[in-house]
């Protein structure tokens, strides 16, 4: 169905536009025009976007759907909905799945059940070692025909420095992205929150900031050997920021992400043991928070990203270390980024930029922008409503959120993916 | 949040899990009240009917001996039923979450749970989830506190010494994994004494325990310089195989407290263990059994303190509570 979004301010970064355009989808999902149609042109359906903003649909460098093998925290329909309804029109699914996705058939049902449901599009990060035990490496090659955008062992640790070393340079050999977490598994040991001021009123093992930094140090001393291209997943402390920065200054081919939480929240917010705030890596103090915001300001991060990881409810009652990290973050990736600009951390162009062009770019993927000739997925929002998160306005199967109750400003009205309007406020999905 | 939980909206308390962010008052209502309880003990009859009919749970997720018998003495002396149940060997075993073992006790119309277990936290986790008629005492979660044993420890230095507000008190030992000197410090700080210093190595204390109000040392000999209390606090052997001392022997040494080091603090100055002591560790006998260690009245004013919060969270208001106790005397 041919659709015209009119009346609209267009954001769209890559492409330098930041004004009233109208936008023009055909039949086929394609945008087919910019400001003004294609001679010819009739929309089937007309979307009023006045006083609304237009932008390429978001790109989540990481969100976990749980399926196969979790199902009982979310299914990948449950959080595909999820998605759309954030806004997000592509992201790229963690291969810590059971089983993991190590061969191309897991990579290929993912993206077909996934399809088949057609919200938002998946992409696979495919498991840099065989079973993410850091011992084998995985058919790469295979996985990247059969959709992977990036390899990567996720929060499992490659401890063996040759067998990391070894699948960059495997990695590199064919042009392929690895995607680091960094995280010093005997300085980690049993830490469950930041080691500082909270851990230590509580009485809880902390995880020091050494744990990410050592483990920075050690992956880019094996990136400037292989001259892998390498992406940070999820920084949390400021010198993390500072070497990755140093890093870049240096040529090496960095690239870096934070979670919309860690820009909001510190160790402080653990309270009284929240184990919504449980995370990892963990929340840091504020001094770190800000040094995040600045280095995402600076471009050093360049993708701001959910880390999407819901919970059933039991996963997040037992005692602190005990409970399961993570927060379910597809619904206020949107609202906690236009939050920054609020706070003067971003401007708008800015902040569109880190949910779209940049996380694209990061991947290789020519979404996350409306040229002409694109795919059309496309997400409207309204910048100035406020509403309140509350569990049964989440359609995330996980409720896991520190932000519930929050006051939020930034609410998705539309969601289009591949030219077909799968979200509607008010009117939940209607694929 | 914890305040919250832990006082009702008069401000009363309705469960003790922490001495943090408890006023003053409330910690001297305590002792006071703990106070009055001494002399039940001492009794023939060791008895006051203050809670008869409530039904009081020890829930042990850690093996204990001495705490948990403090808290059946207490109780019993206060006539409730106690029921003493040790988990770490029971159901959690059997893949019972710890809100279930909970719930299916609080079935049982539990009044008073006393709970202990190795997580931080564990007690705040329950107490955020138990229905309002039933409380919550923490008797130790991991390393974040252990409240009641640190009331009695402030119990003792009072009876000891009288006034905080100019004493200097030593921690010595493994602060980063106690949660008595956790809640030491807490109270210490709460009832205003002069100096709080923890004496430990760096592998032994919590990053930023400043950040606490705490004063922190290496050296045990300084540390200990004009102090009026010295708490020590027990060493766990397995903390050898962490890398984070090299050897008894060493250890002892360093910060065992010994007779020439006990000379560096004031000459009437009080030795406290929370117990059970490891003697030739953490402690030289000669000081353990020497004339300036309270460590056994420590142990008899654990059971007047806990008897005291107990009937505080059961038993009502205090004026209510001295009423009845004075219509049975």
């Amino acid at each position: 169905m041919s659709l015209a979004i009119k009346g609209g301010h267009l954001i769209d970064p890559a492409n330098r536009i930041n004004g009233k355009r109208d936008i023009y989808i055909n039949s086929d999902g394609f945008v087919a025009g910019i400001g003004r149609a294609p001679s010819g042109f009739k929309a089937r359906r007309t979307i009023d976007a006045t006083g609304q903003i237009v932008c390429p649909g978001l790109v989540d460098l990481r969100a976990r759907l749980r399926e196969p093998g979790l199902e009982h925290k979310a299914t990948l329909e449950s959080e595909l909905k999820a998605a759309v309804a954030g806004g997000i029109t592509t992201l790229c699914c963690p291969p810590d799945t059971r089983p993991v996705i190590d061969t191309p058939a897991m990579a290929q049902m993912i993206q077909s059940r996934a399809w088949r449901f057609g919200y938002a599009f998946i992409h696979p990060l495919g498991a840099l070692t065989r079973n993410l035990e850091g011992k084998l490496l995985t058919d790469m090659e295979a996985l990247d025909d059969a959709g992977c955008v990036a390899f990567t062992n996720a929060l499992a640790p490659v401890i063996d420095t040759l067998v990391l070393r070894r699948a960059m340079e495997y990695a590199a050999s064919f042009d392929l992205t690895v995607f680091l977490h960094c995280e010093d598994p005997w300085l980690k040991a049993a830490g469950c929150c930041h080691e500082g001021e909270v851990s230590t009123r509580l009485g809880l093992p902390g995880i020091p900031e050494a744990a990410e930094t050592v483990a920075i140090a050690r992956d880019l001393a094996l990136i400037d050997q292989t001259r892998v291209r390498a992406h940070f997943c999820g920084l949390s402390s400021g010198r993390a920021v500072q070497m990755i920065a140093e890093a870049q200054r240096r040529g090496l081919p960095v690239t870096a992400d934070v979670t919309a939480h860690h820009l909001h929240l510190s160790e402080q917010d653990v309270g009284y043991f929240d184990t919504q705030c449980h995370v990892q890596p963990p929340l840091r103090s504020r001094r770190d928070r800000e040094a995040l915001r600045r280095g995402l300001k600076q471009g050093v991060i360049g993708a701001i990203c959910s880390d999407h990881q819901p919970h059933e409810p039991d996963a997040k009652l037992a005692p602190f270390s005990e409970s399961e990290p993570g927060i379910s973050g597809l619904e206020t990736l949107l609202p906690l980024t236009l939050q920054l600009v609020g706070e003067r951390v971003l401007t708008l162009v800015e902040a569109v930029a880190r949910l779209t062009q940049r996380p694209a770019d990061i991947l290789g993927l020519e979404s996350g922008r409306l040229s002409v000739g694109a795919t059309a997925d496309v997400c409207v929002f309204d910048p100035k409503e406020r509403w309140r998160l509350t569990p049964d306005r989440l359609i995330s199967r996980g409720h896991n959120t520190p932000f519930l109750r929050r006051e939020l400003e930034g609410r998705v009205i539309c969601t289009i993916v591949g030219g077909r309007v799968v979200y509607e406020a008010d009117k939940k999905v209607a694929p | 949040m914890t305040q919250d939980l832990q006082l009702d909206h008069n401000g009363r308390l309705k469960h003790f899990l922490t001495i943090e962010g408890l006023s003053r008052r409330t910690i001297l209502e305590i002792l006071d009240t703990a106070k009055s309880f001494i002399s039940v003990g001492e009794r023939e009859i060791k008895k006051v009917p203050l809670l008869r009919g409530k039904t009081i749970v020890n829930l042990f997720f850690e093996s204990s001996t001495r705490t948990r018998t403090t808290f059946e003495i207490a109780a019993k002396r206060l006539s409730a039923d106690v029921i003493n149940l040790n988990i770490a060997t029971s159901s959690t075993a059997k893949g019972e979450t710890l809100l279930d073992t909970v719930r299916n006790l609080e079935a049982m119309h539990t009044d008073l749970f006393v709970v202990r277990h190795k997580r931080s936290g564990a007690a705040h986790m329950i107490a955020a989830h138990v229905p309002a008629h039933v409380h919550i005492i923490n008797a130790g979660d991991g390393s974040h506190a252990h409240p009641t044993q640190a009331m009695l420890d402030v119990f003792t230095i009072r009876e000891h010494k009288g006034a905080f507000e100019k004493l200097k008190v030593a921690i010595v030992g493994d602060i980063q994994h106690s949660r008595v000197a956790r809640s030491q410090i807490h109270a210490l700080k709460t009832l205003g004494v002069a100096e709080i210093r923890a004496i430990a190595p760096r592998t032994l204390m919590p990053i930023a325990v400043e950040r606490l109000g705490v004063m922190p040392f290496t050296d045990m000999r300084e540390g200990l310089d004009s102090v009026d209390v010295v708490l020590m606090l027990r060493l766990q052997t397995e903390r050898m195989t962490g890398a984070l001392i090299p050897s008894e022997q060493e250890y002892f040494n360093l910060y065992g407290l010994t007779p020439a080091k006990l000379a560096c603090a004031k000459k009437d100055a009080i030795v406290m263990h929370p117990g059970p002591m490891n003697r030739g560790l953490e402690i030289d006998s000669a000081v353990a059994d020497g004339p300036q260690s309270v460590i056994l009245p420590q142990v008899t004013n654990g059971i007047a303190v806990r008897m005291a919060i107990m009937a505080l969270i059961l038993g009502g208001s205090p004026a209510e509570s001295r009423a009845r106790r004075a219509a049975d005397a």
